[in-house]
């Protein structure tokens, strides 16, 4: 049955063009970040679009094991300075180290991927460093001296493929400050490079504009992993355009929470998310699936409830250790303070704090939190965590001590 | 007595397998009623992301699996040209594994003996199953008409494109 399905039209995207295929639409929508999250459209996506490599680079199609769906595809360079590079292509790795970058050269996009697959690096993460440190050169804050002569404007693709293997080998001083991330690198560099870093929580942005994505903004800010695409699928309704996405208001707490929620069933279960759509009915269709394959027996609403409760025990976890609360929820300063500048109905586009505010108080409120962001004591019981309300109120009482000095 | 020739058999293509194993997961939940890629009388090998196959019994005429077996164990239909495997004769020695080129006569984990593929009384689920349509249930003769159209559309298509 689910075999069935995901050879049908849940998974027809991963199955043809690839997850690449968002690089138009999103560009088309002016939701594609381009240049460190400066733009939000990059004049040169036809060139890295989906329908581009498939044509010319993607060799073939392959899938993992038992899976009917097939969504692996595999990018060879055939010519030119990176001959022979070999690697799997999806969105998220070709918009940090292309688009982000400034980089409309797909052999050398493929070569970045495939150097980031050999030393072992998340290709997001990388892109975004990469992409940091461009921008910090474009301002000034980083010269010549500092790069070993490396010249970083944005586009510059031979730069890109060198400052990857020079972060995956800490090669040099850029490549081991660059190589603890942007958070740490831009506290490193200083002279104001914080501005420049964009990350939340110390995890690097995904590609998604969330100046003009503005629930996915929301959904990052309280995810308790960072900016991470795979554990808030907040993007999806301002994407589909379920919601005015340039605006934050009372209800996209919930629709955050529900995704969530959702996310967390589906790690836990260890299921695909590129599958995701061929749960038709969601939590029945995993409660059914969980029953047969355990032999116990699963009801959607315990399902919904034990999504719930990972994301509380996560906060928990986060909240122990001193960043669980409120003002770690945060966005990176060019997604607050720099308005997107392209031409067009997103013109002037960014989140603005009282606006964030709404969202995360409408946020913590559907939680069961306080404003402050923490679970409360009825929440946790009812969640059967009761466990955890000694080290949430050891841990509050301390930070209270410490905000009393 | 059927020939060489209409013996049919399950032939993986390299050119469409991505080596993704449902194959191996339907036969040995088919044979065993269980999803266990090492109870699979078919297995699919990937060298690297480009080269992919998955391999099962080709039925082999005078086959050397049953001429290596020195106890008798291993004996081919005349009719059908399936190995057939007298499981209380055999006592796993491994000879005929060591005589099979293509390694498709296999030692089973759990009963200690041989095992190979049996077709599925005519109709292998790996071949209704695989999602790349890269597995046929075939002849050799067949193999080779679809070699020969092939090779020709390709030589066609180069014509065509010197003509223009």
């Amino acid at each position: 049955m689910i075999h069935e399905r995901m050879k049908g039209p849940a998974t027809r995207k991963y199955r043809t063009l690839g997850t690449p295929e968002n690089v138009l639409v999103l560009n088309a929508i002016k939701a594609l970040p381009t240049r460190n999250f400066t733009q939000a459209s990059f004049e040169g996506a036809e060139k890295v679009s989906g329908e581009y490599l498939n044509e010319r680079y993607i060799k073939k199609i392959i899938g993992c094991a038992t899976c009917g769906m097939r969504c692996d595809h595999i990018g060879v360079v055939s010519e030119g300075p990176y001959k022979g590079s070999t690697a799997r292509v999806e969105f998220e790795c070709l918009w940090a180290v292309g688009p982000n970058c400034g980089v409309d050269r797909l052999d050398a996009i493929i070569e970045a991927i495939y150097q980031c697959d050999h030393y072992g690096m998340d290709g997001i993460s990388t892109g975004v460093i990469v992409s940091f440190a461009m921008d910090c050169y474009e301002n000034g804050i980083l010269t010549k001296k500092e790069t070993d002569g490396l010249d970083l404007h944005f586009g510059n693709a031979e730069a890109l493929v060198e400052l990857t293997k020079r972060i995956g080998s800490r090669k040099g001083w850029l490549g081991d400050v660059l190589a603890e991330g942007t958070m740490r690198a831009a506290e490193k560099i200083g002279k104001g490079a914080v501005k420049y870093a964009n990350h939340i929580k110390g995890l690097e942005l995904p590609g998604y504009e969330l100046r003009t994505l503005k629930t996915a903004a929301l959904g990052f800010a309280v995810s308790f992993r960072g900016a991470c695409h795979l554990r808030s699928g907040a993007y999806s309704p301002d994407v589909k355009g379920k919601v005015d996405r340039l605006k934050i208001e009372k209800g996209r707490g919930k629709l955050v929470m529900d995704g969530e929620d959702l996310y967390n069933v589906i790690d836990s279960l260890i299921l695909c998310k590129f599958s995701r759509g061929v749960y038709y009915d969601t939590y029945e269709d995993m409660a059914k699936y969980y029953t047969l394959a355990t032999g116990i027996e699963m009801t959607p609403k315990e399902l919904v409830q034990a999504g719930e409760r990972i994301n509380n025990l996560a906060r928990v976890l986060n909240i122990r250790e001193g960043k669980g609360t409120r003002e770690y929820d945060q966005l990176p300063p060019k997604i607050m303070e720099v308005p997107v500048p392209d031409e067009g109905f997103a013109k002037g586009a960014h989140v603005n704090q009282k606006e964030f505010d709404v969202g995360l108080d409408d946020y913590y409120e559907v939680r069961g939190w306080t404003k402050e962001g923490v679970p409360t004591e009825e929440k946790l019981r009812e969640l059967d965590l009761q466990d955890l309300v000694p080290v949430v109120k050891k841990r509050m009482a301390r930070m209270r001590e410490k905000g009393g000095k | 007595m059927a020939s060489m020739h209409e013996r049919k058999f399950v032939s993986g293509d390299p050119a469409k397998c991505v080596g993704c194993c449902v194959c191996e997961y339907i036969c040995s939940m088919e044979h065993e009623k269980t999803f266990n890629p090492t109870k699979s009388r078919i297995r699919a090998v990937r060298l690297n992301p480009f080269v992919n196959i998955a391999i099962a019994c080709r039925l082999c005429e005078d086959a050397p699996c049953v001429a290596a077996c020195p106890r008798d164990a291993l004996e081919q239909s005349e009719e059908s040209g399936l190995i057939l495997i007298d499981e209380e004769k055999c006592n796993g020695c491994g000879w005929c594994i060591e005589a099979c080129d293509y390694g498709a006569i296999q030692l089973h984990p759990e009963t200690k003996v041989v095992f190979v593929c049996d077709l599925c009384d005519g109709e292998p689920k790996c071949v209704e199953w695989c999602p790349e349509e890269a597995l046929d249930f075939t002849t050799k003769d067949i193999l080779a008409q679809k070699a020969r159209v092939a090779v020709v559309k390709k030589l066609f298509q180069e014509a065509l494109k010197a003509t223009v």
